[in-house]
């Protein structure tokens, strides 16, 4: 019955460790592998205006996630004017007020995209029909020709809205199109006839997307909802070509003005970009994501506590790494855990230096240590005077290293101290009493499982897991927890019972 | 390839009954031994009282030291007494055993024939008080009894040391048995892992089945050259039944019970460990596993004569010593 419990348990954090994962990975886009690189584009709208001498309010549409790319992170620059984010079911905008303002007036916003393949828009809901307005004569023959004809030559929304562009600007553009087109712009023109028709269409701002391009300014696009999709589809508003250009940033899609300004003249915005390949995990750590529950991620913390705690899930991987040599293998330690914490040192220290520095520390604290013991001092006692001389061997290597010129040598002081004293503690009661060949058993695999969990807690790969996945950590316990269940042979112990079946084979 | 051949198949261990480190731990000491029972037998002067109650014969106390001040009286407490032994109560693997043979004018003599002084002893006191001993380093006392004056017919088996019994007691049955003789490389002592000579013995008589010195098989002591096929521990069933009777004195289910023969007094309980090592398979040349299978699908609640009686039955085997010519030593 426990047993089941304990199964239970298990698979319960292993299930749970591995959603969690996946969601983050789905949801957030942060891939397995640390190396992927992401493509992010850097876009920034320069807004100008005269400002007439009173209050004045700005409003900027903002791009939102859409098919293709996400929001990282978004900035603005605007000396003394509030500012407010707002969204709603239309698109988000940014509003920027102040009470007295005169003169050329000029506020930035940057926005970073992250090019994602994955990315979706958000959910698609057909819009509703606004009451098209009603055409003059002789405008309203010339549309509804037009609308006839081009309803004649297509099969749905799609064929309709890619005939009535063609009819409006291409080659077969004829009288009712031009005397239209007076009265209308181009893609404003066709939308109004989609509506007139009873298809849902609306003029869209998309900037298209080129590296090192300044003073770009948006350019129109048609969006048709298709009724068999049940999703926008964008048209070019001169060729009728349907399907967005990879390059594409939709930027307002509400069917509002990009710009609004109120107590201001000769307002204009214009656009800025440059795109760069980043790693993903600085990618992600841009992420702009909401705050909910799930999204529980040590990156909202700030960076300072962030990288504290990069080390600090990595030390799960040592104890894993200490629990499989142990139970799996049998390799005997001084110190349970001791390996793992001169692991961390390692991984400051890197490894040649540590290694040296370790070997260093240890042997002449074992000498020193050696001579402590005449003094039949009390363990206390005896075990802090070994810590101030550990402290003492550090200092002088320090010392040492720096004057001659070896940098390296200075990392030695991210040795755990206390632990480094008790090891060596340890090591010269192991020598007194089992001899010197014990000493080096135990000073050897707890060498071997440092380096070894020093090799997998350093491992980008791991790092990349362990610091992005919270959820790994419930998987790195339930393999604890069965380890801690295994009732098979240790790797050594086929050496060490290998005499008894050597007596099978002669009999 | 030689390297290779020092390794085995996890298959023939598990053909063998062999239990490994984590089966032990998992299965037999983690299920059978509660954690609360542990002090009795970690504290070495619980152990000797709580036997003294159960009517299972130790070696006498000669007095104890709980206090450093007490250490100066240990002198006083020591006149009258020839032989004796001084042990940390809570030491563990045979650490800060102090074994004074005899004292002659005040000097206290090592059976090595080192001589050491009134001094000496009380500083050796003084550590074990503040734990240099003991598990973890915690305070201790020392205990301090009389020298076993081991059986004579055991005297040719060993050197230096006191040889001693080890009988594993599953759920109040002895399972398996080694005699650990002392050699020159293991100091005197007898670890096994220092070079001493493991003797695995047979359940049902107490004779020799096999002997190994550092896992490998040996026939004859190293340093006084004789024949361990002839071993046979005397009052062998008062020793089974004083093991078994271990298991209603501590109610730990998995126990490894460390036996010597006094001249005198016979069989007697010298210390219970309740993290018996694996290497009497080693010695014994076969695996627990089945043993403590059989046991697991015994009926609680027999009394230790009928125990005894059974894993006398059970477990009997033919000793390899007296079947191997002496050729087949020659790896030896």
């Amino acid at each position: 019955m426990s047993r089941l419990m304990f199964y239970i348990i298990v698979g319960f954090l292993l299930v749970a460790g591995i959603a969690t994962s996946v969601h983050r990975h789905v949801q957030f886009e942060i891939p397995w592998l640390p190396g992927e690189q992401r493509q992010v584009w850097e876009i920034e709208a320069g807004i100008t205006f005269n400002a007439q001498g009173g209050p004045v309010q700005v409003d900027l549409a903002l791009p939102s996630h859409q098919a293709g790319y996400r929001v990282l992170t978004e900035n603005t620059a605007s000396s003394g004017f509030g500012l407010a984010y707002q969204a709603d079911e239309l698109g988000r905008t940014a509003q920027w007020t102040i009470r007295e303002a005169a003169g050329s007036q000029t506020l930035y916003y940057s926005v970073q995209m992250l090019v994602s393949q994955d990315a979706r828009s958000p959910i698609q809901t057909p819009p509703e029909m606004s009451p098209a307005t009603p055409w003059e004569s002789p405008y309203d023959t010339a549309a509804s020709q037009l609308i006839e004809q081009a309803w004649a030559r297509s099969a749905n929304n799609a064929t309709f809205a890619r005939e009535l562009i063609q009819d409006v600007n291409g080659e077969r553009q004829g009288e009712n199109a031009r005397l239209l087109l007076s009265q209308e712009n181009p893609a404003a023109l066709v939308v109004r006839l989609l509506n007139q028709a009873g298809v849902s269409a609306r003029e869209v701002s998309g900037l298209l997307l080129e590296d090192g391009r300044r003073r770009q300014t948006l350019s129109s696009w048609i969006q048709v909802f298709d009724e068999t999709g049940e999703e926008w589809s964008i048209f070019h508003p001169l060729t009728g070509a349907q399907g967005k250009p990879d390059n594409l940033l939709l930027w307002e899609t509400g069917g509002r003005a990009v710009l609004e300004v109120q107590g201001g003249t000769n307002s204009r915005v214009t656009f800025s970009m440059m795109t760069h390949d980043q790693p993903a995990s600085a990618a992600v750590r841009n992420h702009y994501s909401e705050d909910t529950l799930l999204n529980f991620s040590i990156h909202s913390l700030p960076l300072e506590e962030q990288a504290l705690f990069q080390t600090i899930l990595l030390i799960p991987i040592g104890a894993l790494m200490v629990v499989f040599l142990r139970v799996l293998v049998g390799v005997k330690t001084s110190g349970t855990f001791m390996p793992v914490l001169i692991a961390l040192a390692f991984i400051q220290t890197t490894l040649p230096t540590g290694l040296i520095g370790f070997l260093l520390i240890v042997a002449v604290g074992l000498v020193i240590r050696n001579y402590l013991s005449y003094l039949n001092l009390l363990l206390v006692a005896r075990v802090s005077a070994v810590i101030i001389t550990v402290i003492a061997i550090i200092s002088i290597f320090t010392v040492l290293a720096y004057r001659m010129g070896l940098s390296a040598g200075l990392t030695i002081t991210f040795f755990p101290m206390i632990i480094l004293a008790w090891t060596i503690e340890r090591m010269s009661i192991l020598w007194e009493e089992e001899g010197p060949k014990q000493v080096l058993i135990q000073g050897g695999g707890s060498l071997i499982t440092a380096i070894l969990a020093y090799l997998a807690m350093n491992n980008p790969w791991v790092r990349h897991i362990t610091f992005n996945f919270l959820g790994v950590q419930l998987i790195l316990m339930a393999l604890i927890l069965l380890l801690g269940n295994y009732t098979g042979y240790r790797l050594l112990e086929l050496r060490r019972f290998k005499p008894i079946t050597d007596d099978e084979k002669p009999s | 390839m030689s390297w290779f051949n020092n390794w085995t198949w996890p298959t023939r261990l598990r053909d063998k009954g062999i239990i490994g480190m984590n089966r032990r731990n998992i299965r037999y000491i983690g299920r059978y031994n509660k954690r609360r029972l542990y002090p009795l037998v970690d504290d070495k002067l619980k152990t000797k009282l709580l036997a003294q109650q159960y009517g299972i014969t130790t070696p006498e106390l000669i007095g104890t030291v709980t206090t450093q001040f007490g250490v100066k009286h240990i002198g006083a407490m020591l006149t009258g007494h020839a032989g004796f032994v001084i042990k940390p109560a809570k030491g563990s693997g045979g650490k800060g055993i102090l074994v004074i043979e005899k004292v002659e004018d005040n000097a206290f003599i090592k059976p090595s024939g080192v001589k050491l002084t009134l001094t000496d002893v009380e500083r050796h006191v003084s550590n074990i008080l503040s734990g240099l001993y003991s598990l973890g380093g915690s305070p201790d006392v020392a205990v301090i009894e009389t020298l076993i004056n081991f059986d004579e017919s055991l005297m040719d088996y060993t050197y230096e040391g006191v040889p001693d019994i080890r009988v594993i007691v599953f759920k109040g049955y002895p399972v398996m048995a080694m005699m650990r003789l002392s050699t020159a490389a293991s100091d005197g002592k007898a670890n096994l892992h220092q070079g001493a000579v493991g003797v695995g013995l047979n359940i049902a008589t107490g004779a020799a089945l096999r002997a190994v010195q550092f896992d490998r098989p040996c026939f004859s002591h190293p340093d006084t050259g004789h024949d361990l096929a002839s071993l046979v521990v005397p009052q062998w069933e008062t020793l089974l039944n004083l093991a078994a009777g271990c298991y209603e004195m501590t109610g730990l289910g998995y126990l490894g019970t460390d036996m010597v023969l006094d001249r005198q007094h016979g069989p007697m309980l010298l210390e219970l460990n309740a993290r018996p090592g694996l290497a009497i398979q080693m010695t014994n040349g076969e695996g627990l596993r089945r043993r403590l299978d059989l046991i697991e699908r015994q009926p609680d609640g027999v009394p230790a004569k009928e125990r005894v009686a059974f894993a006398q039955h059970h477990f009997a085997r033919q000793s390899e010593l007296v079947e191997s010519p002496d050729t087949s030593s020659a790896s030896a």
